[in-house]
């Protein structure tokens, strides 16, 4: 679709906003064995709650220009226009929020489990849930980033918003990557993660559209 | 019985509590200009928007061959063209990619637009080292991607030359030609021949 590879070709000619992500998110990580201490124990106890907490909120950050660079160039009046659904339009701009967010924030993900002293066989596990909750949030996002276009400090209101819905994500998320670095079943905590990806997909979408056309 | 094209009755609109006009009437016949003329802050601009379906009437309704606007936007959408303030291009983008996007939405030919506007030059420079002016002529090569038979233009001569409003009298005379309607609100004297004026 062209707005997908159009978003896709401004975000190679901006690396700065996913590098911004992915550098938040790595630091974050790196903070926490400074202040926790010499604990590998407890660090590897805290690993699967600060990688999901830290990918989301770095997840955050481009999510307030999701559709306010597009209200302020006029450039979503005539998205708007061009027959396109609004709700299509949210769904495409939340795709390509996940794409280049989500996507390098799940790579960047062993680099942030190393310094979080995860155990090695947990890795992988971690990159499914984290490329879960990403999406959830990119889609949550959307909804959030569009019914806050046009408030003062949307800025400050997104994260309030959105931050309490994508919960779940975080408590289910972080049992997998539990689960999986004590050699328990991950399936369960993965497949309900995925269930609320599955209801958040056309709901958040479609609260985004009407809030795009509201204004 | 003559044809009105386009047909708005009763227009109401307020914006934060401030009511911007009322009772507007007005119809528009295939191959009309109606220019939008008035002071700062008039409503020239909600109207436009208004027309587009962008802004939701307080009252009034809006019709075109009969049919109902405000009841399927998307519809009404793809019929018209929207000039607004702002040019809503990507500064990241070069011109021919910019255009390239509207047009892979709409369809039209990107290489005969930008000759039109006489950007053929500039094609592949990214539109953040664009004048002012420039970006201006690439939001109106938009207007000739495809034909639509309506244009909805707000200002659209604000920081061109004297030469690019000469070339806007040709793009206009062919639409209007093919019985497009132009509805542009303006300060500038625009090259519209026989345009009705709309004082609000």
């Amino acid at each position: 679709m062209a707005l997908l590879a159009r978003e896709l070709r401004i975000a190679i000619r901006h690396p700065a906003d996913t590098l911004a992500a992915v550098m938040f998110f790595v630091l974050v990580a790196a903070l926490f064995p400074f202040g926790v201490g010499p604990s590998p124990e407890l660090l590897a106890r805290l690993a699967p709650g600060v990688l999901l907490a830290a990918a989301l909120l770095a997840a955050l950050l481009p999510l307030d220009r999701l559709f306010g660079a597009e209200a302020e160039d006029g450039s979503l009046d005539q998205l708007l226009l061009c027959g396109l659904h609004p709700a299509g339009i949210a769904a495409v701009k939340a795709l390509g929020h996940w794409i280049t967010t989500g996507i390098p924030l799940v790579l960047a993900c062993p680099i942030a489990a190393a310094l979080l002293n995860l155990p090695v066989e947990a890795w992988g596990v971690a990159m499914l849930a984290l490329g879960l909750a990403s999406a959830i949030l990119s889609v949550l996002g959307a909804a959030g980033a569009a019914l806050t276009l046009g408030a003062r400090r949307g800025g400050v209101l997104l994260p309030l918003l959105v931050l309490p819905l994508a919960i779940p994500a975080v408590i289910f998320g972080a049992a997998a990557i539990e689960a999986a670095a004590n050699g328990l079943a991950v399936r369960p905590f993965l497949m309900l993660e995925a269930a609320m990806l599955a209801l958040a997909m056309p709901l958040a979408p479609l609260a985004a559209g009407s809030a795009l056309r509201g204004d | 019985m003559e044809v009105s094209l386009f047909e708005a009755r009763e227009l109401a609109c307020w914006r934060a509590e401030r009511l911007v006009f009322a009772g507007l009437s007005f119809s528009v016949s295939p191959g009309e200009a109606l220019l939008l003329t008035g002071a700062n802050g008039a409503g020239k601009s909600s109207l436009l928007r208004l027309l587009a379906g962008l802004l939701a009437a307080a009252e009034g309704s809006l019709s075109w061959d009969g049919a109902d606007c405000f009841a399927d936007l998307a519809a009404h959408g793809a019929k018209l063209r929207y000039l607004g303030h702002q040019d809503a291009l990507k500064p990241s983008l070069t011109a021919v990619e910019n255009l390239r996007f509207h047009a892979s939405l709409q369809g039209g030919d990107v290489a005969a637009a930008l000759d039109a506007f006489g950007l053929a030059p500039l094609a592949d420079l990214p539109v953040r080292l664009f004048s002012s002016g420039q970006k201006r002529r690439l939001a109106l090569a938009r207007l000739s991607l495809r034909p639509a038979r309506l244009w909805l233009l707000d200002e659209p001569t604000v920081g061109l030359d004297a030469a690019s409003v000469e070339r806007l009298g040709p793009v206009f005379a062919t639409h209007r030609a093919a019985g497009g309607i132009v509805i542009a609100a303006t300060h500038l004297p625009l090259p519209l021949p026989g345009a009705r004026e709309l004082r609000l």
